[in-house]
């Protein structure tokens, strides 16, 4: 007699794919799949998932998305000189990739460092992540630290004025990539990180950023077009005394895509921005577009800031979450919060859940959350002034992004993504 | 210049006619002042000149320079000439007043068809105009309209207008909230700007503002119509006796 036993969607998961037992993350990539066991996949019973739907990004096999091939614009970044790492369906490519060596930096490829035991990168491959599953439970990103086949571990010893430049690139209709990144910024170290492209057809992705003493770490990332986009992306850094941390994202269009951000702030005057831009037009493919993070001050007058502002239009739907949390001591906290949507019509949503949970007496914290539709006054002003209708409403959703983009230090980068949201702002006119 | 017919408007969302058939001819070169009382249609009729959205027209016409008016949108109203200082100028954050005027400057002459201006050129005129209206440049780089007094508001304003050159300038209390100096200056900036191809139409309250900005025609509004025209002499009446009279005489009763 036989008993037919149903797989649950974690087994169903797991059985899916093929484990890399791995070399020097090995013990992390078992205590991975424990931590993973224990919590089971996410579900939208799960408070951080009330608003989120991750039945497509739990599922065993990944839904089929198109490639796209742009033709009407430069690649992003390209006119920087930047060292460029490409990976195609979440497979380093060597050939197309910039020589990994480089002044201040160390740079792996984890599927090869992880053809050994020992490797700096051991103490940081999913420690964050583990750090990070407290007091919020973050499933997927377990899976990414149990499961990732490939990424690159980068260790910055000094200040390094060349970008690295992460590339993806989607040629498989069926791909499903997870990749793991981790960067260790050494004391007084400097690094800026780019990221852009389409990974594949479903992407799970982690990014461990550790950010020593006095070191600062800048962050531009680029997810676009691709429309048919499900992702899941987790940054999970720590900052340490007098370190920065900035990071700064531009979404547009995607099916589903999910970026959390976990930042632990342990170092006395550290510093974490983290921003985002997200444009969705509904009327190309469905669009769902979620922020979720969570910042904890540990130490004292450290300074937080989360800027987050979506523009929706055509049933498109805005999800965000953020909580910054004040440990006890972390006096002279200066947390700061705002996240808005703009709605360009009637039949889109924003969903807000803005948390503050402070645990100090001596502290400055604030939120705001707002979501509104297009200035009618403002319009009437621009166009009074002979500016057409769609370049009217183009300035005045730029002028809404500009605090956003602000977060970004450099000019160039500033100006770069200031133009990729015009050409999608200018590609998706009524 | 300007044309406007038997003109009737009523607000789109309520059946609330504001203005009742207004008639007004303004030449090329001279300079119109609009007085009356609140609520009597004056600010309506110069919205409903530029474009704004929330009025409905049930009768009559505008034309300016032989061109229907009222069917254009609003940013080809602006490019046919048409330009309207706003009594309450909008603010818009994020977006530099640098960026605003040359955006605005170059909308309007590529609809034109003619080329636009290179960020060289641009600066160098904007930074002259600028200066005349006592414009610093730290104002130019900050967000349209944003943390301005009221008094740059209105400078801001004209400012624009110097930038853009229209045919046919409507003022809507240009006035209101400044004082004696900064209203010095406004005129200033407006009576530089009158020549012979280019009109105004000026609407006020009060007849201080046409102490420096001398009207050629003077016109009473009340009730939606224009219930009384003459020369400069009619603002100095309005001064002196207020409405009432005049509105008694044309059996409306006084709203002030």
């Amino acid at each position: 007699m036989s008993v037919a036993v149903k797989q649950t969607p974690l087994e169903a998961r797991l059985a899916a794919l093929d484990l890399p037992k791995g070399g020097f993350s090995a013990p992390a990539r078992a205590a991975a799949l424990d931590r993973l066991a224990a919590m089971g996949l996410p579900g939208v019973r799960d408070e951080y998932w009330r608003y989120t739907n991750p039945a497509e990004l739990n599922a065993a096999g990944a839904p089929r998305a198109k490639t796209f091939e742009v033709k009407d614009e430069e690649p992003i970044f390209d006119a920087i000189d930047r060292i460029r790492l490409v990976f195609v369906d979440g497979v380093f490519d060597a050939d197309a990739s910039d020589d990994l060596a480089a002044e201040g930096l160390e740079i792996s490829r984890l599927a090869d460092a992880d053809g050994t035991d020992i490797h700096w990168a051991s103490a940081l491959y999913g420690a964050l992540e583990t750090a990070g599953q407290t007091p919020v439970a973050r499933p997927l990103a377990a899976l990414n630290t149990a499961a990732a086949t490939d990424g690159v571990l980068i260790r910055v010893t000094a200040k390094v004025s060349k970008p690295v430049h992460l590339i993806y690139a989607h040629k498989s209709e069926d791909s499903d990539p997870i990749l793991h990144h981790c960067i260790k910024l050494e004391e007084n170290s400097e690094l800026t990180l780019l990221e852009n492209g389409p990974a594949g057809a479903r992407f799970n992705k982690v990014l461990e950023v550790d950010v020593a003493a006095g070191a600062r770490f800048h962050h531009i990332r680029a997810q676009g077009r691709d429309h048919e986009r499900r992702a899941v992306t987790h940054i999970f850094a720590r900052v340490g005394a007098e370190a920065l941390f900035k990071s700064f994202t531009m979404t547009a269009n995607g099916v589903l895509t999910r970026n959390e951000c976990v930042i632990d702030m342990v170092g006395d005057d550290a510093v974490a921005h983290v921003a985002g831009a997200a444009l969705g037009d509904g009327a190309v493919a469905e669009f769902h577009h979620d922020d979720t993070v969570f910042i904890t001050h540990g130490a004292e007058r450290g300074e937080s800031r989360q800027v987050f502002k979506k523009v929706l239009k055509h049933g498109a739907t805005g999800v965000f979450q953020g909580k910054i949390l004040v440990k006890p001591g972390a006096q002279k906290t200066d947390g700061y919060q705002i996240s808005q949507s703009l709605l360009l019509d009637d039949d889109c949503q924003f969903l807000g859940k803005p948390e503050l949970e402070i645990y100090a007496d001596d502290v400055k914290c604030s939120h705001g959350s707002t979501t509104g539709a297009l200035d009618e006054t403002a319009l009437f002003y621009l166009r009074s002034r002979g500016v057409p209708h769609d370049q009217a409403v183009s300035l005045l959703v730029l002028s809404f992004l500009a605090d956003t983009i602000a977060e970004i230090e450099d000019e160039t980068l500033r100006d770069e993504i200031s133009a990729r949201l015009e050409a999608w702002l200018s590609r998706h006119r009524d | 210049m300007l044309e406007i017919k038997n003109l009737h408007v009523k607000l789109e969302e309520e059946d609330k006619a504001i203005l009742k058939g207004v008639d007004l001819s303004i030449a090329p070169g001279t300079v119109h002042a609009i007085m009356g009382p609140n609520g009597s249609g004056k600010s309506t009729l110069s919205y409903v000149l530029a474009g704004r959205e929330g009025y409905e027209v049930t009768d009559g016409s505008a034309t300016l320079m032989g061109e229907e008016l009222l069917e254009m949108e609003p940013e080809e109203r602006a490019a046919a000439g048409l330009f309207l200082a706003f009594q309450y100028p909008v603010e818009i954050p994020g977006v530099g007043n640098m960026t605003f005027l040359r955006t605005a400057v170059n909308a309007q002459r590529k609809a034109r068809g003619e080329d636009e201006l290179s960020a060289g050129e641009f600066l160098k005129v904007v930074r002259a105009k600028a200066a005349s209206l006592k414009i610093d440049a730290e104002m130019l780089k900050r967000p349209v309209n944003v943390g301005f007094s009221g008094g740059e508001k209105k400078r801001n304003e004209i400012l624009q207008m110097a930038m853009l050159e229209p045919k046919m300038c409507i003022l809507d209390e240009t006035d209101s909230g400044l004082d004696v100096d900064a209203m010095r200056l406004v005129a200033d900036g407006v009576n530089a700007l009158r020549d012979a191809g280019r009109s105004f139409l000026v609407i006020t309250h009060y007849q201080r503002l046409l102490d420096h900005i001398k009207p050629d025609i003077v016109h009473i509004m009340a009730d939606g119509r224009i219930i009384k025209t003459g020369g400069p002499e009619l603002a100095l009446e309005v001064e002196q006796n207020g409405y009432a009279e005049i509105l008694a005489a044309h059996g409306i009763e006084g709203v002030l």
